[in-house]
């Protein structure tokens, strides 16, 4: 259980871990492309989990890594097709920051850490535990942009109209700005604990 | 001209880092000091050149000849993988000084992904093969760019008085978005 735990909050993936910040800054200009994100990204951290640590024991470690590499590139072209196929609207969203997954740090670096010395499922909990701490930093990251610039959640209005819509937080100065602010957040609220 | 202005676009408007979200793993963490923002720039430069001009073959004359676009993601990666450890060893045996400079950024670009961003986008935009190689060098030299103004505005900020939360990754975000905000200029707002 602690495996799960540690990646929602005092291992965030996003927030303390500083990892996979580039699809983290670009696809946060609504929560529901956070969402969709998050929910690739689970999918991928899932199928790599059950495959490096069922494999961990035959794959030599001179190619572990080319090896991981061509894992993950597969279930992230898998997820590719799948978004494509269902949700085009999203997925023409999300650009190129679907298949740039292969190369997002969170996963490799949890196939090395992780899934290769632990068993199938210490390495499924770990994955459900970052993929969802990873989705839930994009949520929030998100949804935050999306109420200051739009004055909406997940499309659903929150502030009344009259509010300004603020146009910076949907630009990529404004992504880097309130990462920064709710990292600055997050570390402060850590400290006093 | 045309060249020239993907190159100017690549380099400013749609700057790799601020625009793009791309490589921001190592900008964070590479950006501390000036000397190793310029070793880390060339490095990528470098490598994103000769990434673009291998995946741009392998692309059109292997995998669209083949019907095989799908094996895309997993050709690139690889090739980019493969072909940082062969300019590794390359420059290893052949050129000192070259490895002194660049030896230990190399293998941090593998997993840089404005490298495997450059290609993906290359084929998106659906560039012809010269626009290819001028759009990479542009991404290369924005990224040093935007790497070597913020190693600058660290080393600056150095003995600043900064909220303790802000400390680190957090001043260097807002910082880099002010930057962004800059670099928007050049593309007429």
């Amino acid at each position: 259980m602690k495996d799960f735990i540690k990646g929602l909050f005092s291992q965030n993936p996003i927030f303390v871990l500083l990892l996979g910040m580039c699809p983290t800054l670009a696809v946060t200009t609504k929560a529901l492309y956070g969402l969709s994100m998050g929910l690739s990204v689970i999918f991928v951290l899932f199928t790599t989990g059950i495959i490096v640590s069922l494999i961990r024991k035959i794959v030599p470690s001179e190619v572990r890594i080319p090896t991981y590499i061509i894992i993950i590139a597969t279930s992230v072209t898998v997820a590719d097709i799948f978004l494509r196929a269902n949700y085009p609207e999203i997925s023409k969203a999300l650009g190129p920051y679907v298949p740039l997954i292969v190369v997002n740090c969170i996963i490799l670096g949890r196939a090395e850490a992780f899934f290769s010395r632990h068993n199938i499922i210490r390495s499924i909990l770990d994955a459900l535990g970052m993929g969802i701490g990873f989705t839930l930093g994009l949520i929030i990251l998100g949804g935050f942009r999306e109420l200051l610039a739009n004055g909406t959640i997940f499309d659903i209005r929150v502030f009344p109209n009259w509010y300004p819509n603020i146009l910076l937080f949907s630009l990529p100065g404004g992504a880097f700005i309130s990462l920064g602010i709710l990292i600055g957040i997050f570390n402060s609220f850590k400290r006093k604990k | 001209m045309k060249y020239i202005g993907i190159f100017l676009t690549a380099t400013f408007v749609n700057n790799m880092v601020l625009h793009y979200f791309l490589g921001i793993c190592p900008f964070l963490g590479i950006s501390g000091a000036l000397s190793t923002a310029i070793g880390m720039g060339f490095a990528v430069i470098f490598v994103m050149t000769l990434a673009s001009v291998s995946t741009y073959l392998i692309y059109y004359k292997i995998l669209i000849p083949l019907n095989l676009p799908y094996l895309q993601y997993v050709s690139f990666i690889l090739v980019i993988a493969s072909l940082v450890q062969l300019v590794e060893m390359f420059l290893k045996k052949y050129s000192r000084t070259l490895y002194k400079a660049l030896g230990i950024y190399l293998p941090l670009i593998t997993t840089n992904c404005a490298i495997l961003g450059v290609t993906l986008f290359m084929i998106l935009k659906k560039y012809t093969f010269l626009e290819s190689i001028f759009f990479s060098l542009g991404s290369g030299f924005g990224f040093m760019l935007a790497l070597l103004i913020m190693a600058g505005i660290r080393e600056e900020i150095r003995g600043n008085d900064i909220p303790e939360g802000l400390k680190g990754p957090g001043i260097t975000l807002i910082i880099a978005g002010i930057l962004a905000l800059g670099f928007m200029g050049f593309s007429g707002f």
